[in-house]
Formats: C-alpha cells, sequence, structure tokens
C-alpha cells in the first residue's frame, strides 16, 4: 500500500466572482521511503499540493488517501494529530519562534503530542545532534545564520520520528553553500527511511530526489525518475 | 497538551512584550486600586459610626417625635411638638412600661457661650443625669448633676473638654459661673475627652439639667428626644413596644402608619448606618468599576493586535500539531494571566494607599480610624480582575484559534 495516494485531485479557490482552480486532477502514488521532488514554475499549484499533502488544506474533489485513509474521514483535530505525529514540516522562511532559544524551537511539536515531558530534552537533543547543532544547544534562533535556522527547522521536524518530512523550498532562502548543506541533511533522512516530499522551482536542488514530479498549470506535466541523482558527497561535505 | 504547559507557553508569549503587557494592564490596576480603596475606606467609615452608636449601650432605646421619613417630600419634622411632660410621665408609670429603668428627656440646642470676654457658640444639651451613664460622661473633675438638681431646676452645667480648652484655657474652670445665652450658669464637672458618642460630639457640648434648659434656653415645653434605658438588653423588644402602645393611647392612634413619634434601638440605628454606608460603598465601587470597563478594552485591543502580529507563530503551531482548542487555550491564557497580575497589583497598591489614607484620616478626624482591609474585597478584586480577562480575551483568542494554517503561515 503506497503511504500516499491521489486520485484526480482538484482545488478551487473562489475569490468573490473569480474562480481559481490551482489543481485541475491530479494522480500519482508516493510510496513509504520514496524522495520525490514537486517542480513547477510559480502558479502552477505545486504549494496549493504541498498543502493538502500536509492537511493544512482540504481538496474541492477528488481522493487523498494517507496511509489507507481518505482526508476528508479526518476531523479537523484528527487533521492536528497526524501533523503533529506522523508528519514533518520545514518552510522556505523557517518560521522558527523569534527570541527564543534553538532547544524550545525544537521541542515545540512535542509541546502538542502525547509524549511524556520526561522524555522531551533527550529527543530534541537527538534530533539537534542530527542536524549537527549540538553546539548552538541554547543559543537564541536570532543569533544564528540562515542556514543553521533551516538546520533548527529539521530538526523541529525530526522530532516526533515522522513517516513523511515535506520541505516547501527549503533553500530557497539560502546561499548556495548552506542550501548544499541543508539537503545533504535531508538526503541522510531519505536514507534513514523517512519518506520525503521537496517543492522546489530549481532543477538543481530537485536533482537530490529519486522521482520529480513538474507540474504546470494545475496539471501533471512530466513525472520521471532521477537518472543521475546528485549526492552530497558529490559537491564537498559540509 | 497540559495545562502546565499551556500556562508556560501563555507566559513565554506575554515575555516577549514585557513593556506593552505592563501597559495593557494599567486599566486594571487602577480600577482594582480603587475599588480596594473605596471598599476599605467604606468599611472604615461604618466600623467608625457603628462603635459611636453602640457606645450608646445596647439597652438604649430613643423616641424621637415626628413621623418616620416616606420619602424625600414628606416631612418628617410634621408633629415634631409630641413628645411632652405628659408623655414622660405616662412613660415612667411602671404599669404602662415596666421594662423602663429610667429615662432622660432631651433639649438640644446651640447656643452662645461666654466666659469673661470669651464667646463661643456650643451643643448645649438638656438632659436627666441618666445620660452621664448613657453616654459615659463623668467628669474627671468636679461631678455631673443629680436629679434633684434637674427637679431644682438649678442653673448647673457640665462642660466637654474642648469647651473647657476654649473658654479657659489653662486655668481653673471649676466653680467658675459661665453664660449661655444670657442666663448664669455654674461649671460643676469636665467631662473627659470622648469623641464622638452615637451623633453627639461630646468635647463640643455643655450638659445642664433638661428642666433648666427648657425654661431659661429653649422656651418650648417638648423634648427634641426621650433617652430611655431598659432594665436589660432582653426586654427591649418588649419594652420598645410597650412604649409604642403607650404613647399611641396617650395620642389616640389607632393605625400605627399614623404615629407622631419614632421609637429606635441602638440595633436599629446600628442598621440604619450600615445601610447607608454599604450603599455608598457599592455605589462608589460600581463608579470604579467603570475604569475596569476601559481597561478590559484595552486588554481586548492590545490581544488583538498581538493575533494579528503572531499570525505567523499561529500558523506554524497548527502546523506542527496544535488543535484549535489549544490555540484558543494559550491566548485566552495570555489574557487572564494580565488581568490577574493586573488585580494583584492593583491589591497591593490599594492596600498600601487604604493604609496611609488611614492614618491620614486618624490624624485628621482625631478618633480612632480603623484600617481595615477584607478578605472579600481582595477575592473580589482577583475575581473581577480574572473575570475581566476572560471576558475580553474571548474574542481575540477565538479570533486567533480560527486562523487557517496556510493562510497564517502565508502571512508577510
Amino acid at each position: 500500500m503506497p503511504l500516499i495516494e491521489i486520485k484526480n485531485l482538484e482545488k478551487t479557490y473562489n475569490e468573490g466572482e473569480t474562480e481559481t482552480r490551482a489543481l485541475c486532477g491530479v494522480s500519482f502514488d508516493v510510496k513509504e521511503g520514496e524522495f520525490v521532488a514537486v517542480m513547477g514554475p510559480s502558479g502552477s499549484g505545486k504549494s496549493t499540493l504541498l498543502h493538502i499533502l500536509g492537511f493544512l488544506d482540504r481538496q474541492t474533489k477528488g481522493n487523498y488517501l494517507f496511509d489507507g485513509k481518505e482526508l476528508n474521514e479526518y476531523t479537523d483535530n484528527e487533521a492536528a494529530k497526524v501533523r503533529n505525529e506522523k508528519m514533518g514540516f520545514v518552510f522556505q522562511s523557517f518560521n522558527l519562534l523569534p527570541r527564543t532559544s534553538v532547544l524550545e524551537n525544537v521541542k515545540l511539536p512535542l509541546l502538542y503530542s502525547s509524549t511524556p515531558q520526561s522524555k522531551w530534552a533527550s529527543m530534541a537533543k537527538k534530533a539537534i545532534e542530527q542536524v549537527g547543532l549540538s553546539h548552538r544547544l541554547n543559543h537564541l534562533t536570532s543569533q544564528l545564520s540562515g542556514g543553521e535556522r533551516q538546520r533548527v527547522a529539521i530538526a523541529r521536524a525530526l522530532i516526533n520520528e515522522p513517516k513523511i518530512i515535506f520541505a516547501d523550498e527549503p533553500t530557497g532562502n539560502l546561499d548556495s553553500k548552506s542550501g548544499s548543506a541543508v539537503m545533504e541533511i535531508v538526503e541522510k533522512l531519505n536514507d534513514q527511511g523517512h519518506t520525503i516530499i521537496l517543492i522546489t522551482h530549481e532543477t538543481y536542488t530537485a536533482q537530490y530526489a529519486q522521482r520529480i514530479i513538474t507540474l504546470m498549470d494545475g496539471e501533471i506535466e512530466n513525472d520521471r525518475k532521477v537518472e543521475k541523482r546528485r549526492k552530497g558527497k558529490d559537491e564537498f561535505v559540509k | 497538551m497540559t495545562f502546565k504547559n499551556s500556562l508556560k507557553t501563555a507566559i513565554k508569549g506575554l515575555r516577549v512584550n514585557k513593556s506593552r503587557s505592563a501597559l495593557t494592564i494599567l486599566g486594571i490596576v487602577i480600577g482594582i486600586t480603587s475599588i480596594i480603596l473605596i471598599m476599605s475606606l467604606g468599611k472604615g467609615a461604618q466600623e467608625l459610626i457603628l462603635n459611636q452608636v453602640r457606645g450608646l449601650g445596647s439597652a438604649t432605646i430613643i423616641i424621637e417625635p415626628g413621623r418616620e421619613s416616606q420619602g424625600p417630600s414628606a416631612f418628617s419634622s410634621l408633629f415634631t411638638d409630641s413628645l411632652k411632660d405628659r408623655e414622660v410621665e405616662a412613660l415612667k408609670n411602671p404599669s404602662n412600661v415596666p421594662g423602663l429603668e429610667e429615662l432622660s428627656p432631651m433639649v438640644v440646642l446651640s447656643a452662645p457661650v461666654s466666659f469673661e470676654t470669651e464667646v463661643h457658640t456650643f451643643m448645649v444639651l438638656g438632659a436627666a443625669s441618666l445620660i452621664a451613664e448613657i453616654v459615659d460622661v463623668y467628669p474627671e473633675t468636679g461631678q455631673f448633676f443629680t436629679d434633684e438638681q434637674v427637679q431644682q431646676l438649678a442653673s448647673v452645667a457640665v462642660i466637654g473638654s474642648e469647651v473647657k480648652n476654649k473658654l479657659f484655657g489653662p486655668s481653673d474652670a471649676l466653680n467658675q459661673n459661665i453664660k449661655i445665652k444670657s442666663k448664669v450658669f455654674k461649671v460643676i464637672g469636665i467631662s473627659p475627652k470622648k469623641g464622638q458618642v452615637g451623633m453627639l460630639d461630646v468635647d463640643n457640648s455643655i450638659i445642664i439639667p433638661y428642666s433648666t434648659a427648657q425654661k431659661y434656653l429653649s422656651g418650648m415645653n417638648y423634648y427634641h428626644e426621650i433617652i430611655v434605658k431598659a432594665k436589660s438588653e432582653e426586654v427591649v423588644p418588649e419594652t420598645v413596644q410597650d412604649i409604642k402602645t403607650t404613647l399611641r393611647e396617650l395620642h389616640n392612634i389607632t393605625d400605627p402608619s399614623k404615629d407622631d413619634f419614632q421609637v429606635a434601638t441602638q440595633e436599629d440605628i446600628a442598621q440604619r448606618v450600615g445601610t447607608v454606608t454599604s450603599v455608598l460603598t457599592i455605589f462608589l465601587s460600581a463608579i470604579a468599576a467603570i475604569s475596569l470597563v476601559v481597561g478590559g478594552i484595552g486588554i481586548m485591543n492590545i490581544m488583538l493586535v498581538s493575533v494579528t502580529e503572531r499570525t505567523r507563530e499561529i500558523g506554524l503551531r497548527k502546523a506542527l500539531g496544535a488543535t484549535t482548542k489549544n490555540i484558543l487555550t494559550q491566548f485566552l491564557l495570555e489574557s487572564v494571566i494580565l488581568t490577574l497580575l493586573g488585580g494583584v497589583i492593583g491589591i497591593i497598591l490599594g492596600i498600601s494607599y487604604s493604609f496611609i489614607a488611614s492614618l491620614i484620616l486618624s490624624r485628621v478626624i482625631g478618633s480612632n480610624w480603623q484600617f481595615t482591609v477584607s478578605l472579600q474585597a481582595i477575592l473580589l478584586g482577583l475575581g473581577v480582575s480574572g473575570f475581566v480577562g476572560l471576558v475580553f480575551g474571548l474574542y481575540p483568542a477565538r479570533a486567533a484559534s480560527q486562523k487557517s494554517p496556510i493562510e497564517a503561515l502565508r502571512y508577510e
């Protein structure tokens, strides 16, 4: 059973008189452990797709089965629980809490989980170690560089050991060096078995994935395997 | 999410904007401070007056002429001449009022009093010797007049301590002659410093036999008041009833609503005073409560700004698994914590100001003003401030919780 199964997914936005069709019948599956990049120019519907896949929004028509269960069968509270336990999010603009330490930021998802509080600190430290920021544990996020901030965001996405990580233009606000560092971590996570859905408009970044889905005007234009995958060690390490 | 963690999150949220949080609660602080201050001063005033009333003794009954006031337009002064010698004699008869031990008719007037070249206006009380016991003004120097002296229409006077100071200064007053109006009285006693007893300023009064007062000073044949001492506290209710029956028979009154006199016990007066001060306190507190409403609106306003400012944070929290309820709780707690904090500061300030005010008042009035802060006032302050936070925080907190995570994350 694929982890994600979408069939004829449609999303329409109504803003007053005008009706915008962001997705017009998109279908594909994602297997557990897969690394999929979704590409497309702005307005192609890739963000809308990510929001629905990430349980942040709901489709207008069509089906979306996550873990075998239709999205529309989840209540809002159940959807929140799925986001908390099974999904991790990495955003282009990091979305870290300002004036708050790295440790506190990474712990944030645990606040809404049923994990006993005694385990929080060790879980957070482990996640921070995975992104190589143990030496920044008690720094405020405002004292970190862009690349480091995005790594904090990845640690936060990791902390609940999610099945799937959604990364929305994670390198969009970074220089190429820190971008590569971030992508290396994403790649490592995939090697560890996490399913990754990466949204990007850079072909370069998309090359890290096993498969690239290209969207155009709300429809799939292309769905192909990556022949020559980019590996972190091809470039430079750290 | 546990309540403890919600609380921690809310406190963190507030600490990010310390100075704004502080300014926000100013309205609540002022409101609670004024309520505590007003309640404390009201209570102090009530205690002061009640103590004076209780000073009369619990077996004391006061008969006043005139009808009970039926409202602002009714003449309570109607039938002010209804208490005369005839009534006094009837009340003194043990077969009419068996519970009566003693009584004192009272004549009250204000008159110029002179000694040599000093002239001042004082309150002059015509009374029987019983008054010395009831008001507890047995002279420290000299003595009080006796009932024989009352019968003989003796021209003797017992003067209050302030009267002595004003007329005689440091020199000896005993056995000196003073003039009240143009009548010469001999000072036979000087009463100790007492302050207020009942509604009477003893220190600034001169007490003379009521018979003398009636004949030479007021020129009237009626009394302003009759003070009755019952045999014991227990017989007060039946004595009140006997007094009413006797006076009604004497005046041929069948309908009690047409009474031309009023009978009040010390307890009645205490109750009346209690009602008046309570109403006043409630009224003033209600005015102070307006500032709480204004403060609450201030909180709502700032919380709404805060919600808009933190749209991204709310979206992020939702994306990471926060439910609508989690967000609602967090923002509601923030406003309740703010107002409770304001309440606590207000209570502390209110108590401090009440204490300072009580120090000043006891110096100005010169009597023993008690500093009182009731637990009720403190609990009320806390309750009201928490309630204000809950009510005025609900709308912003709802606005925050209803935000869609994608809209919130997109917000720049």
